[in-house]
């Protein structure tokens, strides 16, 4: 493979890896609070609608991008009044999240399928950074979304395991009636950070619509919410892990398309297959012998103080 | 003087089919908000979905032929759901039914058509629940979270099914559209007269017929259902759980295959691109919603076949058949709310009253500990699939 290519298919790695990015680390905010959320497929697609709408209004992206946010936190808000308010069977509620997310998304979207956005998160080249040979186009060739991305990740990660709000939400994950007797709201706690998890998802869902494609099409998530999730266990609830992740599964995708673009006998239907397959034998291995390192221990049990 | 939660020793059966029913009603008008709210008119939606889908001798007959994969899928996701068994799958395992029967019919076109359709049924009922095969072996063995193997193999059972017609199924008198060519009249399945209605209504009447059978009348129903309500209380009790999710995902698959040859075979009579416009996951909301009880799928599939037929009906009007999707997750909202109220009593406590349950609890010595054995809450409320502790 010469350099160019590689290069080429680096760059889109990372790109392609970014909305799943932006949603597993929503996904493991949720996770290590002990809610799980199986919509993230559903936040996205309605994060991304929204952002592209609000852009179309205002001819602005970053408008645009706070409409996602606000779009995906207010449907996690919705799960979590389920699963945590009312106690709800989380799988059930994340599943109704997706296809509720799916019919409004379609809906909403209806009149701006295939319009172009006024306006997208366009490649900002990071002076000097750039031009460093290979390292320089793959990881600072990107637009301000990667960049946040990038910021994101390390502060989640100090966030987790090295501040006080970080812990006590990594307690109410693992042992809610132990949380609660030490005095911090187990309700609320969970609250805030599904709708967090909801917010990163809207994030990813504008970066598909407002910057990867950018455009709106129904479905235009295709999977990757899901693909989101099982990244999330890939990584054992590890922002850091994700990363690597999420290019990972990029690279997959990136690879595919590059593939198909140069024209083999393989036809693109098995290419396009690829990234779904590989989740599958990703997820295999990482829950080899039914072990899941890093679980969180009360992961989608709803907490009731008095008991069963 | 304060609200208190608490918990009800015994649901009242009223209560249990009372709640799905107001869940509905209270979507639909939360769906006539937001209608309201963007520019549409909700008496106007309403009305015209529902002369849509039950309003004509066609519209009728319509929503019963989209019921039929309802049914069957939702058959079939019930009963793996009672299992916690999360087969979010049958969209996929109706694909593969769908090719599998396909490609009997065109390997075998001289055939009659008392051994082809037959043999195209069983066909499908095999590659679905093979299909359903493939992530219930991971998840028995390995203990691999069959919700997203399941979905995942969805994208690939439609891209496979996407792949064949528009390659080398695909019809060369067919203008280039992605369409297998057409079955011969031996391999449609027979329908009611005058109407698109197949015979697959039978199949899935007779199909709940035996799983409530199955579940309620014998001994590997009741290992099924014991494993739903406690996984660890049936393993203690010698049963083989493994086995048990293996044959369950089989037949949970099998039943949405049968749906996806049926569609082949009754509706569309050849394989085409987007054979189904997302009956496996609607199937999940139908089956919840009917408290995965056989009976109750059936009558659930018929009202989603009409709001199915509905949403098609309001696409004339301007506005998007995604309504209809919208209004499905809304259903499923408050159906999953409204299991709180069947599951809590909220009462109000005045000070220094103690409720008498609590007492009861009290001197049981389970006492209200914070929390105090969560993880053994009711399988069917706390447990998550396999993404939590065991």
């Amino acid at each position: 493979m010469d350099w160019v290519l590689a290069v080429s298919i680096c760059q889109a790695a990372v790109t392609a890896g970014t909305p799943i990015l932006f949603a597993a680390l929503g996904e493991i905010l949720a996770e290590r609070a002990g809610v799980l959320n199986l919509g993230v497929e559903g936040m996205m697609l309605v994060g991304a609608v929204s952002g592209f709408l609000v852009t179309v209004r205002t001819g602005s992206p970053w408008l645009g991008l706070l409409g996602a946010l606000v779009a995906g936190g207010l449907m996690a808000l919705i799960h979590a009044a389920l699963c945590v308010g009312l106690r709800a069977n989380q799988v059930v509620s994340g599943l109704a999240l997706t296809l509720f997310g799916t019919g409004l998304s379609g809906y909403l979207g209806k009149p701006v399928i295939g319009v172009p956005a006024p306006s997208t998160f366009r490649t900002v080249e990071v002076p000097v950074l750039a031009d460093i040979p290979f390292l320089g186009p793959v990881v600072f060739g990107h637009d301000y979304l990667v960049y946040i991305s990038y910021l994101l990740v390390p502060a989640l990660w100090f966030f987790l395991y090295r501040t006080r709000p970080g812990l006590h939400m990594r307690a109410v994950g693992e042992n809610p009636a132990a949380a609660d007797a030490m005095g911090i709201n187990v309700g609320w706690t969970r609250y805030i950070y599904t709708v967090a998890g909801g917010v990163l998802a809207g994030a990813g869902g504008a970066y598909l619509s407002l910057a990867y494609a950018p455009t709106w099409l129904e479905n235009m998530t295709a999977g990757r919410g899901w693909i989101a999730v099982a990244l999330v266990i890939f990584a054992g609830w590890n922002p850091l892990v994700a990363l690597a992740g999420s290019y990972l599964f990029g690279g997959v995708d990136a690879l595919g398309l590059r593939i198909q673009a140069v024209g083999t006998v393989v036809p693109s239907f098995f290419l396009s297959m690829l990234p779904y397959i590989f989740t599958i034998l990703v997820l295999l291995v990482s829950t080899r012998g039914g072990r899941r390192l890093g679980a969180p221990g009360a992961l989608g049990l709803a907490y009731d103080r008095e008991g069963h | 003087m304060r609200l208190r939660l608490e918990r009800r020793l015994d649901v009242p059966t009223a209560l249990v089919w009372a709640t799905p029913v107001v869940s509905v009603a209270l979507a639909l008008l939360a769906g006539a908000l937001f209608l309201a709210l963007t520019g549409s008119n909700p008496a106007e939606v309403y009305g015209m979905m529902l002369r849509g889908a039950f309003g004509s001798r066609y519209g009728t007959t319509e929503t019963f032929v989209k019921a039929i994969p309802l049914m069957l899928c939702g058959l079939g996701v019930g009963v793996a759901f009672r299992m916690l068994l999360w087969n979010i799958g049958a969209e996929g395992q109706l694909y593969m039914g769908a090719f599998a029967a396909t490609w009997v019919c065109l390997s075998f076109p001289e055939w009659p058509a008392y051994l082809l359709l037959p043999a195209m049924l069983a066909a499908g009922m095999l590659f679905g629940g093979l299909w359903a095969l493939l992530p219930a072996l991971p998840r028995a063995y390995l203990k691999a979270n069959e919700v997203i193997t399941t979905l995942m193999l969805n994208y690939v059972a439609i891209l496979w099914v996407s792949y064949l017609v528009h390659g080398p199924w695909r019809d060369p008198a067919g203008l280039n559209f992605p369409l297998s060519p057409p079955f011969p009249r031996t391999a449609w399945l027979p329908t009611f007269p005058g109407t698109r209605v197949h015979v697959g209504l039978v199949m899935a009447i007779v199909a709940a017929a035996v799983l409530s059978v199955l579940l309620w009348r014998t001994r590997w129903g009741y290992e099924v259902r014991v494993i739903g309500e406690s996984p660890r209380a049936a393993r203690y009790a010698g049963m083989n759980v493994e086995r048990n999710i293996l044959l369950v995902m089989l037949l949970s698959g099998a039943l949405a295959g049968l749906a996806g040859a049926c569609e082949v075979s009754g509706v569309v009579h050849r394989l085409q691109h987007q054979i189904s416009p997302g009956y496996g996951y609607s199937a999940i909301i139908v089956a919840w919603l009917s408290r995965l009880n056989p009976w109750a799928i059936l009558v659930v599939a018929v009202l989603f076949g009409g709001l199915l037929v509905g949403g098609y009906a309001v696409q004339l009007a301007g506005i998007p058949a995604a309504v209809a999707y919208m209004l499905q997750g809304a259903i499923l909202f408050f159906v999953l709310g409204g299991e709180f109220l069947t599951r809590y009593r909220i009462r109000l406590v005045v000070p220094g009253e103690v409720a008498p349950e609590r007492r009861a609890a009290g001197a049981a010595g389970s006492g209200s500990a914070p929390g105090a054995g969560d993880a053994v809450a009711p399988a069917r409320n706390g447990r998550a699939g396999d993404f939590g502790g065991n």
